[in-house]
């Protein structure tokens, strides 16, 4: 395995102080916003954003978690384990605009899933999408709202998220076997 | 990843296979406390209840399980169908194959049953209960539930009282019970109680004859359903003494711990073997049973059916 670190510490918290912005400035605001992580990094990011909304804004928004397990279209046949983690909205989703945050966006297929999950919990006024790595290679017609950083890779390469809060280092990189000839995985 | 096609019983279970269940029931559970308690994990799939035995709460139970996670469901109970005809267990069986069936639950009168289904089948097979053998659900919930009321069960003390002998609530409980570290008496009259116990557990499961002495310290009780035909085959004196020997009762209950938990598998005899207040006093957790049942369930189809068990 070769790794390359394409974004540092620094890198990340720049991203995101800009993505706080843009949500500010094309929301108008904080006005029925709330943040919902899909876990595990995607939660930490929603947290981040939302001390960050709090410092430039002096408003507290809601943080809530999605996991989407149970909404994925590829529960059967599968090949591992599935870790089922809890859902926790903490207000009711009817009539809020909802940004779904998440470490990487890559096939889309994550985001459909936590989209028909959100949907069975009310009826929000829009959901939007933030993600701090777009890997392209995109499978459905599912775009992000907010991108920390795009990153162009081949299916063979792996993107590798790290937040100092579930990895105790912070960083991304992008990580591929030696001696890869460059052909994308079937 | 273990590839058990069927949950048949538990005594070929590990402590991590429990803990699988038991972590999936929590998710199951945060499921049935929304407004729209669906997801659509098991789309597409048809389980079909195959109950020869009478049964409404556990028939109910796993037909919202399934409808909860989205699948299909054919309910088909022997009074009304070809069995009446004498169509044998093999044929009903085979068309349900015939027709795909993905899990197959059922309920029947005679032990062993569903692992005779089970060799036949592609599909998954969920005991429901056989005979006097298993009902590895019930054990679950059963278990789910005395995990949410009292934490690590290492140690603790559970009296199973009733007619034992022919039990498959008890024997499928004893495993469970066992395997998550508690100890176990089995209680009952001498003509009630099985002749052997299970091997390898030393004191950690024993037989007494008295209520009054087993229930000392007792951290959960779970008293079974006594069925009046065991009186006419000669089992029993009479109901009364049963009641007096081995009801349940407010009274007995003092000789326990003071958080007790009264377990019950239903569908209770109200005065015999629990007493009324009893049964609907703080200790009793019955209706938490039932609630946990559909979760408990939630979780089988969908383990089962992704070969996570």
């Amino acid at each position: 395995m070769v790794e390359k670190v394409i974004m540092t510490e620094a890198d990340v918290r720049r991203a995101l102080t800009r993505i706080a912005h843009e949500i500010l400035e094309r929301n108008r605001g904080t006005a029925d916003l709330i943040l919902v992580g899909l876990p595990t990094r995607g939660v930490t990011l929603a947290q981040r954003l939302a001390d960050k909304l709090a410092e430039l804004e002096h408003v507290r928004l809601p943080v809530g978690k999605l996991d989407v397990t149970l909404y994925r279209d590829d529960l059967f046949p599968r090949k591992r384990r599935l870790q089922l983690r809890r859902t926790d909205l903490p207000v009711d989703v009817t009539g809020k605009r909802v940004i779904l945050v998440d470490d990487v966006l890559f096939t889309g297929r994550t985001v459909r899933a936590a989209m028909d999950a959100l949907i069975d919990h009310g009826r929000p006024h829009s959901i939007q999408l933030a993600v701090l790595i777009d890997r392209g290679h995109r499978e459905l017609p599912i775009r992000a709202d907010y991108v920390g950083k795009n990153v162009p890779t081949s299916r063979a390469e792996d993107v590798r998220v790290r937040l100092l809060e579930v990895d105790a280092v912070e960083e991304v990189a992008i990580a591929r076997d030696d001696g890869a000839d460059g052909k994308e995985e079937a | 990843m273990p590839e058990r096609r069927h949950l048949l019983d538990l005594d070929d279970f590990s402590r991590a296979d429990l803990e699988t269940y038991l972590t999936t029931a929590d998710a199951m559970q945060e499921i049935l406390s929304r407004p729209i308690k669906r997801v659509p994990a098991l789309r597409g799939m048809s389980v079909v209840n195959l109950f020869y035995e009478a049964s409404t709460r556990t028939r109910v139970s796993f037909e919202i399980a399934a409808k909860n996670l989205s699948a299909d469901v054919v309910n088909i109970t022997a009074s009304g169908s070809s069995v009446e005809k004498g169509e044998s267990l093999l044929d009903t069986v085979a068309t349900l194959e015939a027709l795909g069936a993905d899990i197959i639950v059922m309920r029947h009168s005679q032990s062993g049953a569903p692992y005779f289904v089970a060799e036949r089948v592609r599909g998954h097979v969920v005991n429901a209960g056989d005979g006097w053998h298993a009902h590895p659900t019930q054990a679950l919930l059963d278990l789910y539930t005395l995990r949410n009321r009292l934490g690590d069960l290492a140690g603790r003390k559970v009296v199973i009282v009733g007619d034992i002998l022919h039990s498959r609530v008890a024997r499928s409980n004893l495993w469970s019970l066992l395997l998550a570290g508690a100890s176990v008496v089995l209680c009952g009259p001498p003509t009630l109680l099985p002749p052997a116990l299970p091997e390898g557990w030393g004191r950690r499961v024993q037989v007494e004859y008295h209520l009054d002495r087993a229930i000392a310290d007792a951290d959960v009780v779970m008293a079974l359903r006594l069925q009046k035909e065991r009186q006419q085959g000669g089992l029993l004196p009479s109901v009364r003494e049963y009641v007096r020997l081995y009801q349940v009762s407010a009274e007995r209950l003092k000789r326990a711990r003071p958080w007790v938990v009264v377990m019950h598998p239903g569908p209770m005899n109200e005065g015999v073997e629990i007493a009324p207040d009893v049964a609907h006093g703080p200790h009793a957790v019955i209706e938490e049973q039932v609630a946990n049942g559909v979760a408990i369930r939630m979780a089988t189809l969908f383990l089962l059916a992704g070969g996570e068990l």
